[in-house]
């Protein structure tokens, strides 16, 4: 099964070698991997795609909020969000079949964004599955080249903590300690 | 007040309170050492920067307070790697701070330039390059909180040369923020009385204890839980000392070299208290059998290793001791007699095959001389002990009483630390006696550091089990690579005139009655010494679970062997495997 996290993470360097060193050395399988300024200065957010058929979400979340760097982690797997993803492929196309290629790419509200003698470059965005149906329809003509960002993704409601409490703090009943 | 990078070191180190500190100079980190002169701490010049990280890691160990050690960049940095490794998987609170090229240089393979910080990411809780001054004084007290808190790990700092000579108004940083958003999570009522309905319900319950009970001071907590729910105890290797081995309720160590009786109640149990423990593949041994008929209930301090390694009914995140705490008042009291009956008719037949109850004759036994040792010292030593076969005997033979007196190299198993970090440990607790147990390959991995202790004039008692061998890989070769001793038998030093030759007093001992006498001498005397014990070459640790295999499938000490020539008998065939 595939689990989405996002993580927010202090924007410094050598965060993202922090990230994948510890996916690398605990066998964690991501399958993709975005970074990007947040809406806060000094935070990047990173969006996983994991792989968990070998390991549960839940450790790897853990070993994420390990990491000093990494201020906050959330699996958002089975909440409602919305996910996109871009990609650009270069696809054959002689040019008496634009049009063609164009009616179809319609479909999926991409566009062409580049063209040359006997190729396009197509922009499509939306969720991962969407961008794979795309690619599959234009295989038959000949991808050239493509390039996909990997997914982002954001729950979706006004709150931007809307659903995203920890288990621990949705507890009603937590029991003081002395410390 | 104006300050350097040099000073703010030293500031940031008196102000945690560290009273001394383990390293090796060098031109990176000159300027740190210029400034040393001028603060009240104490500096201990090593022979090989490993010994400074095992010395800084002994001390935390033997203290439980942070330990420090020093090195400069490139061949510096990097002999602190093993080091590194061992505190991290041991979780003990070091902070390593090495000099580094100058800010500008960086990355151009400058004279003694390596990237201390990549190479050390995944052994570190945490590391940190520091470029500018002003990131001087937040990092270094981060480095001491990230060490200590939860659960605690080894820090590296990296400075730069122009850092550790640029100037400042030095200010003091709040609380770092890390930290403070690492809170734990508070526990639930609902986990609690679920944890209690368990513990009523279970009829041969086990408690698994750990190095946490060490590092969150649970000894306490423990028994008084142990007690009131008439649980037995069974300890890592890490957690002995954390429960009384005399304890009518500590059933001593478990997992590969654990005693039989030990796992077997484990593999019997209805339920498994782990408290402070991350069930290693060294305890655990074949996961897939592992303690199948048991609920179990992990008290953990890091979340990540719930469910890691075992899948567990109930984990309780938390400092174990505030969990236990939490946890007694609303368990109930019960004593569970026909299960220790059970356990105590396996201990029985563990008894009648322990070799120490075996005649020596004109052999010495490894076991005997650690025996001797515990007898003599009157269980009263912190003991550091190396790692291999003798390490293995130190833990069933030396029975330890309270916390913090074996100091050994538990998740690494690196070879070599007895030395250094008994060094440390002296440090750390001056009036306790310490003793380091090591193998004849072990201690010579790391034996410069005679001239560290002679330098220092401490007080160490050094034990040398010598078996002519790299005994621990022997007995594997012995058991599953058909003796073929590929690289094992190993010439060493004449341990004596070593010795001689650091001005350090020693004496050879290779019969069994002058074990006794021997240690009893060198007690009597002030200062260091070191005992060149000359054992049976080819003796085995039993009970051994083999790597993989079940935890109740040992292969157990024949009952009958004949006390001389011992090894002759204990060809492959002859080893009993319990069912
Ligand atoms: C640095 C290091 N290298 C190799 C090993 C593998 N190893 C584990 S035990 C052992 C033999 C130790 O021999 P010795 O120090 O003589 O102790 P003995 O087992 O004989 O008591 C070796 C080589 C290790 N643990 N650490």
């Amino acid at each position: 099964m595939k689990h989405t996290l996002i993580a927010s993470v202090q924007d410094q360097p050598g965060v993202l070698v922090r990230v994948m060193g510890m996916f690398r050395r605990r066998a964690f399988n991501v399958e993709s991997l975005t970074v990007g300024h947040s809406e806060t200065p000094g935070v990047s957010r990173m969006t996983f795609v994991v792989d968990t058929s070998r390991i549960s979400s839940r450790i790897v979340e853990a070993n994420l909020r390990k990491l000093v760097p990494v201020f906050d982690v959330h699996d958002v797997t089975h909440l409602p969000t919305v996910s996109r993803e871009l990609a650009l492929i270069r696809v054959r196309c002689a040019e008496g079949e634009r049009s063609q290629v164009n009616d179809l790419i319609s479909i999926f509200r991409a566009r062409i964004v580049d063209v040359a003698t006997d190729t396009v470059i197509v922009e499509i965005t939306g969720d991962p599955e969407k961008v794979d149906g795309l690619v599959e329809l234009l295989r038959p003509r000949g991808i050239v080249e493509m390039v996909r960002t990997g997914k982002v993704a954001m729950t979706r409601g006004a709150s931007a903590r809307r659903g995203l409490a920890h288990e621990h703090d949705a507890d009603a009943d937590p029991l003081e300690l002395a410390s | 007040m104006k300050k350097t990078g040099a000073q703010i070191v030293w500031e940031c180190l008196v102000r945690e309170g560290v009273d001394t500190v383990f390293g090796y100079p060098g031109g990176a980190i000159l300027p740190i050492y210029d400034a040393l002169i001028d603060y009240p701490v104490h500096h201990v010049l090593v022979r090989h920067e490993q010994g400074a990280a095992h010395a800084a890691d002994g001390y935390a160990r033997a203290s439980g307070r942070v330990g420090v050690a020093l090195g400069t960049s490139g061949p510096g940095a990097t002999n602190l790697v093993t080091g590194i490794a061992t505190a991290m998987l041991d979780s003990i609170p070091v902070v390593f701070i090495t000099g580094q090229v100058p800010s500008k240089v960086l990355g151009t393979d400058a004279f003694q330039e390596a990237d201390i910080v990549g190479i050390t990411m995944p052994i570190t809780k945490h590391n940190v390059l520091v470029t500018r001054i002003e990131d001087l004084a937040p990092a270094l007290v981060e480095a001491f909180q990230i060490a200590r808190s939860g659960r605690p790990g080894p820090v590296l700092v990296d400075v730069c040369k122009d850092v550790q000579q640029a100037t400042i108004d030095l200010r003091w940083p709040e609380a770092v923020d890390s930290t403070r958003r690492r809170a734990l999570p508070q526990l639930k009522r609902s986990d609690l009385k679920k944890a209690a309905e368990l513990i009523a319900g279970a009829e041969r319950p086990v408690i698994l204890a750990g190095h946490g009970v060490i590092e969150s001071g649970a000894t306490a907590a423990l028994a008084a839980f142990a007690e009131k729910t008439g649980t037995p105890v069974a300890l890592t290797l890490l957690g002995l000392g954390g429960f009384p081995r005399s304890h009518p309720l500590c059933l001593g160590m478990m997992g590969m070299h654990g005693e039989a009786y030990v796992n077997t109640a484990i593999q019997e149990a209805d339920l498994l208290l782990a408290f402070g423990m991350r069930f290693d593949d060294r305890v655990t041994g074949n996961l897939k059998n592992y303690a199948s008929g048991a609920k179990k209930i992990h008290v953990e301090i890091d979340v990540s290793e719930i469910g890691k390694n075992v899948p567990v009914d109930l984990g309780l995140v938390g400092d174990l001791k505030q969990v236990l705490e939490a946890l007694l008042p609303s368990i109930e009291e019960k004593a569970h007699e026909p299960w220790m009956a059970r356990i105590e008719e396996g201990r029985h037949d563990t008894r009648s095959r322990d070799i120490v109850h075996r005649e020596s004759g004109d052999a010495l036994y490894a076991a005997h001389v650690i025996n001797d040792i515990w007898r003599t010292t009157k269980g009263g030593a912190v003991v550091v002990s190396d790692v291999g076969q003798h390490q293995m005997f130190e833990a069933q033979y030396y029975p330890h009483e309270a916390p913090r007196t074996l100091l050994t190299s538990g998740g690494l198993g690196t070879m070599g630390f007895a030395l250094p970090a008994a060094i440390g440990a002296k440090f750390a607790r001056p009036d306790a006696e310490v003793w380091v147990v090591a193998g004849d390959g072990g201690f010579q991995m790391t034996q410069c550091e005679l001239a560290t202790l002679m330098q220092e004039k401490l007080d160490i008692k050094i034990a040398i089990i010598d078996n002519g061998f790299l005994g621990m890989v022997r007995q594997w070769q012995e058991f599953f690579y058909d003796k073929r001793y590929a690289a094992t038998p190993l010439l060493s030093p004449d341990f004596v005139k070593l010795a001689g030759a650091y001005g350090l007093p020693a004496h050879r001992v290779d019969a069994r009655a002058d074990v006794i006498p021997t240690v009893e001498r060198v007690r009597s005397e002030a200062g260091p010494a070191l005992i060149h014990f000359v054992v049976q070459a080819e003796e085995a640790v039993y009970p051994m679970v083999p790597a993989g295999a079940d935890l109740h499938a040992m292969i157990r000490r024949p009952h009958e062997s004949p006390p001389e020539k011992a090894h002759a008998s204990r060809a492959k065939g002859e080893a009993e495997v319990a069912a």
